[in-house]
């Protein structure tokens, strides 16, 4: 049975290799210091999607992202690792979503997209570490879901095993398709870009960076037409512009603080025998240890 | 009506810790607003919860007890939160921020259309003025979570929709019985009016959870180690001075990740968090996702080689050297003057 997978990808600021610079001197952070990468579970998950693929021939994959103009990054580094297409959602009216407006925007692409067996997303994203999107987004489809997959076992007759990776144990379920997966940090790396397909998609472009760029692409395009990215906005997706975005989100911040720690006045010595021996001496005569 | 409702989560009829502080939290904020404080508790053979939360100030336990509650699975307990806050109108809903609460909490939130703010490290009552459209709004829920990996904290309100949804991590909160003769009111409902068989369509076939192997969270002392305790074996250093003097081993994210010790035992923002009375940092820089799971300890020794080391500020007592030299002197002096 061939699967027709939708793999939701995030592009994210990466917050693990924060530097000094990250921060502004007023306090909020500077994106631009931040290189911008694929989210981390999101490879996890494509790898998912494409062991499935290469288990069940004539299956698709396709990469669902919504961001920036610039995310389209997302969906050609999905292709060069085997994916067939993808979807870029990308409008004005989407910034300042909250999960819940970012879900709502998905599964409204997700209903235009129409035909899939399978929605396979990270389990988080590293800029929030929310992990809420993919179970909303099941749920705006009316979907079941299978969270923290480490494994996909098997699918077969329309049905999926998973084992999953809690934090004190590991799960097998079995649902039924179509159901939202979400995969866990702990499952198959990613495989590599593939030689090949970045040669045959390395001119993979949306509309908007067609026209940005210096290049006549015109011609390219019409004799390839599998390098044209999609690109959606509200409108393409029927989406309710009062759910999306700012006004979408319930949730509001109301103020963002460096972190300070109180800093104590410490005693600060040298490990001679002397200096531990007091130390210990003091702490054991008022009961901290002993 | 309006209530504050606390999700509990139950394995082999026991109530998690982390419910059990998210209740001793809930109850001082229902205290602040003046409200009840509610408690749901989905599974099967729950005879005994009501004994376990009343005493952290309880008012109602809402139960729903049925086989096919338990273990747990997505749908079902989403349903049945769902309709009992459709009826209920909580203001406030709380769940742990573990791998249940993360997979029921966002489900429900979006059924309901309500905001849900994840892993907060602190909650508090408060109030909010938008000033464009010159309205107030009084007593909201302060849900206060690290964000950008934990360089900034947000503060974050939910000034419209209700209830104000949050989840917090385990050890984040205190947990304290407040009466043990506490009296609340226990509830059971009709499962077939909340859930359906259609929810079960995502079926359990093998399940196997590990007990913990530690309790970093209720000891006194922390022996923690990082990256710069150099090697596992090293770590035998730390696992000698906790058992002479009484304490667990924890450690870094950067000393789990290379494989020094268990994951179970990481202290910090993705980790457990611990106020022990003495915390013995070896060999750990102290970077912000640390210290945020640590800093309420109440006596903080850095033994570091390096002077420089951030943990050093937050730290009462320094040794400037290195974990090496400085641990087995420790251990050679507490052998020879205690007993
Ligand atoms: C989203 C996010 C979440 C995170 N969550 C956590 C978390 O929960 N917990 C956590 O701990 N980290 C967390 N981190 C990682 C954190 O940022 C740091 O990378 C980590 O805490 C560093 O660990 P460390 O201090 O052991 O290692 P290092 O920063 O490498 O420090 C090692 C220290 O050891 C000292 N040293 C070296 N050799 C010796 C010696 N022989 N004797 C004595 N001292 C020596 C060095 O001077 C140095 O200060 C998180 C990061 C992110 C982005
Ligand atoms: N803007 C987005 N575009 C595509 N997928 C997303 C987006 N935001 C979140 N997701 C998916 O949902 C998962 C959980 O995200 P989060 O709830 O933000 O932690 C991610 O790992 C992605 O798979």
């Amino acid at each position: 049975m061939s699967l027709k997978i939708i793999v939701l990808a995030k592009q994210v600021p990466d917050t693990r290799n924060v530097g000094k610079d990250a921060m502004k001197a007023d306090g909020t952070v500077n994106r631009a210091a931040l290189p911008a990468i694929f989210n981390p579970e999101d490879l996890n998950a494509l790898e998912q999607a494409l062991q499935l693929k290469d288990e069940h021939p004539g299956s698709t994959v396709t990469l669902l992202t919504m961001g920036p103009a610039r995310a389209a990054e997302i969906i050609r580094e999905g292709l060069y690792r085997g994916a067939d297409g993808g979807y870029l959602l990308t409008d004005r009216a989407f910034a300042g979503a909250d999960t819940l407006a970012t879900s709502y925007a998905i599964s409204m692409a997700i209903r235009k997209i129409k035909d899939y067996d399978l929605i396979i997303c990270g389990r988080q994203a590293i800029d929030g570490d929310t992990a809420q999107v993919g179970p909303q987004v099941a749920e705006k489809l009316g979907l079941s879901q299978i969270t923290y997959a480490e494994n996909i076992l098997q699918v077969k007759d329309g049905k999926i095993t998973v084992k999953r990776r809690l934090e004190r144990g590991v799960e097998t379920v079995e649902g039924k398709l179509p159901i939202v997966i979400t995969v866990n940090g702990s499952a198959a790396d990613c495989r590599p870009r593939n030689a090949k397909y970045i040669q045959q998609y390395k001119h993979a472009k949306t509309v908007t960076e067609k026209q940005e760029a210096t290049v006549d692409y015109t011609e390219l395009f019409s004799n390839r037409p599998y390098l044209n990215l999609t690109e959606w906005s509200v409108a393409d997706v029927q989406a309710d512009v009062e759910q999306c975005g700012l006004s979408g989100s319930p949730t509001k911040v109301k103020k963002i603080e460096n972190v300070i720690f109180q800093a104590k006045e410490s005693k600060t010595f040298e490990p001679t025998d002397h200096n531990i021996d007091e130390l210990m001496k003091e702490l054991i005569l008022n009961h901290t240890i002993g | 009506m309006n209530n504050l409702f606390v999700y509990c989560e139950i394995e082999d009829g026991i109530v998690a810790d982390v419910s059990l502080e998210l209740l001793t939290k809930g109850r001082s904020l229902a205290n602040t607003l003046g409200c009840k404080m509610e408690a749901v508790a989905i599974g099967h053979k729950l005879d005994s919860i009501g004994k376990q939360v009343f005493p952290y100030g309880v008012d109602v336990l809402h139960v729903f007890d049925d086989k096919r509650l338990a273990p747990y699975t997505s749908l079902p307990h989403t349903s049945i939160l769902v309709k009992l806050f459709g009826e209920e109108k909580p203001q406030i809903a709380l769940m742990g921020a573990t791998s249940i609460g993360r997979d029921l909490g966002p489900r429900v939130s979006s059924a309901l259309g309500s905001g849900l703010t994840a892993d907060c490290t602190s909650l508090e009552i408060g109030d909010h003025e938008e000033k464009k459209a010159n309205k107030v709004y009084k007593d909201l829920l302060y849900q206060i979570r690290p964000a950008f990996g934990g360089n900034i904290v947000a503060t974050i309100i939910n000034p419209d929709c209700r209830p104000q949804m949050a989840t917090v991590r385990e050890g984040v909160m205190k947990k304290e019985v407040v009466d043990a003769n506490y009296k609340g009111e226990e509830k059971k409902h009709d499962i077939s009016k909340f859930v359906s068989d259609a929810d079960f369509v995502v079926s359990v076939i093998d399940r196997q959870m590990e007990k913990s192997k530690t309790n970093i969270k209720g000891s006194p002392i922390i022996v923690a180690g990082g990256y710069g305790v150099g090697s596992k074996e090293n770590f035998q250093l730390l696992y000698d001075l906790a058992a002479v003097i009484g304490g667990e081993v924890g450690g870094s994210r950067a000393a789990v990740d290379a494989g020094y010790l268990e994951h179970e035992r990481q202290i910090g923002q993705t980790g457990v968090t611990v106020r022990p009375k003495l915390y013995i940092a070896c060999g750990i820089s102290g970077q912000i996702q640390h210290i945020a799971g640590m800093q309420e300890s109440s006596i903080i020794i850095s033994v570091n080689n390096d002077p420089n080391a951030p943990i050093n500020t937050i730290a009462d007592y320094v040794i400037t050297g290195s974990v090496e030299e400085v641990l087995p002197k420790m251990i050679k002096y507490y052998k020879q003057n205690t007993k």
